[in-house]
């Protein structure tokens, strides 16, 4: 049994069906990325699967657990958190108080802190500071420690890389990469971009206008040149 | 001298109503981004039943902790009964609402207690301090209501910043959806903002009910200075709903004792305007808000 | 201004509609007026001058995204210029009205100008600071204003081709209501027209706006003045209407029950805005009325209507979140819909 399976999920908002009867599952320890265009639903999927939106049809399991209409509130203590597009960052508060409200539910949030700031160093410097005074790959690191501080069994992201340097891109993606083997953590990512969503991912599955056109290891779907072409664009 | 000593002493007093009046309304903006302009008709309320119990039991402080309670229990049912159904909506609708609300409670008060405004105590004495011979303006009752009012924002403050709870209302505050997400329960954030706010706006009343009287439309000036005073401060900063409330009482102290009563509300619109030509988003305004 | 008037004469088509409309409101307004008495007349005159207000103040919120707690005191800009004109100087009418119209116009400028920087709750308590500022002018020079008293205007006098006794309220029905056929007719056409859908376009979205090239602060201002404008022309009829222009019809009240009714009647349509001007008029009656017809003590009949009042904006909001227009539009629709498939149906 995967940690998170994703069962015929579909979403409407009103006429326009944005996930369209989507099958997917992510193994813990592993990276499964979801990739597709701009509008092929991807966020609408993390949406949905986190509660933010409703589903109209379909199944979402943790570790066998239906979890899908449970309230956005209560899926994080379910072991599911989700990193969201933009980075999600309240900027009017502080580096460590943004961390603080991940764990705040936990009530246990002075011990993870330090663990949070041993893998992510920069954000211990400016734990005093603005969040909105941060870099855009602080902020991402910020997005995701605070993601970490609820110790998930699950994690969603919605495109990390969005905006960042190249550099700073390619670091984030090593320490999810890190992340997912050392912590045994399930990390759904969503991706625009798919060659190096790719190369840390083991599983990939490519969206079309809502609906699955691949699903297959990373490997394959990279080595696929027409699939490529036609959707992921490298 | 004497005079603009007492004209000043006397700003910050009734500038201290102002101001808490002017946190009442940014908690319950920074809480559901709506101005709430039934406070001044639910502060009139929790006032008028402090009158009562006051009159009944012949115990000041036993009114003015029944005040605060109701105060409290008024702010959570208004926003669980009413607001909660105009949040998401159109931000006029929410307005509107509100409004209705205040007329209809100052038609409440005065089927139940009358049009007639009545008096009401103080809590301390308001005889003039006697300084060297002469009895200035400022009495113990007023540097009661500033203490009260200090108190006040300190202890926001403290809640603020300092409490679990205070980071979780902020959050939800900033950020309702994003809160959401990491387990913050935000609809009952939004319930305790509307009653700490009215809570705090129901000490306003009781601090300016000496001055003013009861009545269902003697607290109207002070919801609209109140108002004032929140949108000068900027209406997400407690600090300058405090700022504001104090400099806005200054202001109109002065113009009132030097040029005259009836040029107060034309001197708060130039202040206003003024600061917001400079300042568009208030005196304390953090970030510039831009909405897409 | 001369963009627009270009685009309004540009359109004939919107033109023609606006024209055939204003004939079909005023040919209601004449038929409705002959058919009133004395008492309906006058609510027909008042109903007409809150129509003007409302048309400019609908299209500035609904459209423009504009909310504005001081309409009341642009009214008393017009009114106060009308009793002075008319009273003290003696002009005529229409001159007066046109004078009225002008210097709320010009404040209007200065007003909107400075609105532009505004945003939300912001442009509502600086607006609100003039509604409850101006008024104190009044008291400030009571020579000229006539301080808490106000000023009082003789009646306007029926031509006398109408009769001798063709009766004042008639007349005056007749002036509002051709005052609000003006408005009707500019602002119909404005909320077709290119300047319409360009408030809109920055009111939807900002920045979007002025990357199209629309100069938002411009766009804005110039729905503030629109609207400023239709206050003084209501603030000035409502002098001609009632004969006194007074502080006490000006307080922030009034300011707060303008935005009220066009919330309650529908934002952003002109349908919404007569809605609006029949609630302003006929709610205080009604409530009156309903007060009046239980038998209580004079404590609880005396605020009987206010909190009916109140718990009719609570209740409207809650059950017709777009207001009246919203409502019967939705009705409308439904309707239809249900005729729809019976008619098909029935075809063989």
């Amino acid at each position: 049994m995967a940690r998170l399976e994703i069962e015929k999920l579909t979403t409407d908002y009103g006429p326009v069906r944005a996930v369209d009867g989507v099958t997917l599952a992510v193994d813990e320890g592993s990276i499964t990325t979801v990739l597709g265009a701009n509008g092929a639903g991807k966020t609408s999927l993390l949406r949905t699967i986190s509660g933010l939106e409703r589903a109209s049809d379909g199944r979402v399991r943790l570790d066998g657990e239906d979890i899908l209409g449970v309230p956005v509130e209560d899926i994080v203590r379910r072991g599911l958190a989700h990193v969201p597009e933009g980075r999600g960052v309240i900027a009017e508060l502080s580096t460590e108080e943004n961390l603080r409200l991940g764990g705040l539910w936990r009530g246990a949030e002075a011990a993870t802190l330090g663990e949070i700031y041993e893998l992510f160093p920069p954000l211990r410097e400016r734990r005093g500071q603005l969040a909105a005074s941060l870099s855009g790959g602080e902020r991402q690191m910020l997005s995701i420690g605070r993601a970490l501080m609820a110790r998930p069994r699950v994690l969603l992201l919605d495109e990390p890389s969005l905006g960042l340097a190249p550099l700073v891109s390619a670091q984030i993606m090593q320490l999810i990469s890190k992340l997912a083997a050392e912590s045994e953590l399930a990390v759904l990512l969503v991706e625009q971009n798919a060659r190096s969503a790719l190369s840390i991912a083991h599983r990939g599955v490519v969206l079309n206008l809502g609906r699955v056109v691949a699903d297959d290891a990373a490997q394959t779907l990279s080595a696929d040149e027409g699939l490529r072409k036609a959707y992921l664009g490298f | 001298m004497t005079r603009f000593i007492d004209l000043t002493l006397n700003g910050i007093s009734t500038g201290a109503v102002y101001a808490a009046v002017a946190l009442a309304l940014v908690l319950t903006w920074r809480a559901t981004r709506i101005v709430n302009f039934a406070q001044g008709g639910m502060l009139m309320i929790t006032t008028f039943i402090a009158s009562s119990v006051i009159s009944t039991s012949g115990s000041y402080w036993l009114g003015f902790a029944v005040a605060l309670v109701c105060g409290l229990v008024l702010g959570a049912v208004v926003e669980r009964a009413l607001m909660r159904r105009v949040e998401s909506g159109a931000p006029l609708n929410a307005v509107i609402v509100a409004l209705g609300l205040l007329i209809l409670l100052q038609a409440l008060a005065g089927m139940i207690w009358g049009n007639t405004p009545r008096s009401f105590p103080p809590a301390f004495s308001i005889r003039g301090y006697d300084v060297g011979g002469t009895h200035v303006l400022f009495a113990p009752n007023d540097t009661f209501t500033v203490l009260v009012v200090i108190g006040v924002a300190a202890g926001l403050a403290a809640l603020f910043r300092g409490t679990t709870i205070g980071l979780k209302m902020r959050a939800a505050a900033f950020q309702p959806e994003v809160a959401r997400m990491l387990g913050v329960r935000v609809g009952r954030m939004f319930t305790l903002g509307w009653a700490l706010a009215a809570l705090v706006g129901s000490l306003a009343g009781l601090l300016v009910a000496p001055a003013v009287f009861v009545g269902p439309n003697q607290f109207d000036p002070i919801l609209i200075f109140g108002f004032t005073a929140a949108v000068l401060g900027g209406l997400d900063s407690p600090v300058g709903a405090v700022v504001g409330g104090v400099a806005l009482g200054l202001v109109l102290s002065y113009v009132s004792g030097y040029e005259g009563a009836s040029l107060v509300t034309l001197a708060a619109l130039v202040i206003l305007i003024a600061v917001l030509m400079i300042r568009p988003g208030g005196l304390f305004s953090s970030t510039q808000e831009r909405r897409v | 201004m001369n963009t627009v008037l270009a685009r309004i004469q540009g359109s004939h088509n919107t033109l023609a509609r606006s024209l055939g409309l204003v004939v079909f409101a005023g040919a209601v307004l004449f038929i409705a007026s002959e058919a009133l008495g004395a008492y309906n007349e006058l609510q027909l005159a008042n109903g007409a001058y809150y129509f003007a207000v409302l048309a400019g103040l609908t299209v500035l919120t609904g459209l423009s995204g504009q909310i504005s707690l001081g309409h009341g005191a642009l009214m008393a800009v017009g009114a106060y210029t009308v009793a002075l004109l008319i009273g003290n100087e003696q002009w005529p009418l229409v001159p007066a009205l046109l004078a009225a119209v002008a210097l709320t116009t010009l404040v209007g400028i200065a007003v909107g100008a400075a609105a532009t920087r505004l945003r939300g709750p912001y442009l509502a308590g600086a607006t609100l600071a003039f509604a409850i500022g101006l008024p104190a002018l009044a008291d400030k020079y009571t020579g000229t204003f006539g301080g808490e008293n106000g000023l009082v205007v003789n009646p306007p006098t029926p031509p006398s081709w109408l009769g001798a006794n063709f009766p004042l309220e008639r007349w005056e029905a007749w002036i509002a209501g051709l005052g609000a056929l003006v408005v009707l007719f500019v602002m119909n056409n404005l909320v077709r027209s290119g300047v319409g859908r360009s408030f809109r376009a920055v009111r939807d979205d900002e920045i979007a706006a002025s990357l199209c090239g629309l100069r938002v602060a411009r766009v804005q201002t110039l729905a503030f003045v629109l609207s400023a404008a239709c206050a003084g022309l209501g603030g000035g009829l409502l002098t001609v209407v009632l004969q006194l222009a007074s502080p006490g019809a000006f307080q922030l009240e009034l300011s707060l029950s303008l935005l009220t009714a066009i919330v309650l009647g529908g934002l952003g349509s002109l349908l919404g805005a007569v809605w609006g001007a029949a609630v302003l008029v006929l709610l205080p009656s009604w409530t009156n009325d309903i007060a009046h017809s239980f038998s209580l003590s004079t404590g609880v009949s005396a605020n009987m209507p206010l909190a009916i009042y109140g718990l009719v904006l609570i209740t409207a909001m809650l059950v017709w979140p777009s207001g009246i227009q919203g409502g019967v539009r939705a009705v409308v629709s439904r309707v239809g819909k249900r005729r729809g498939p019976r008619a098909k149906g029935a075809a063989p």
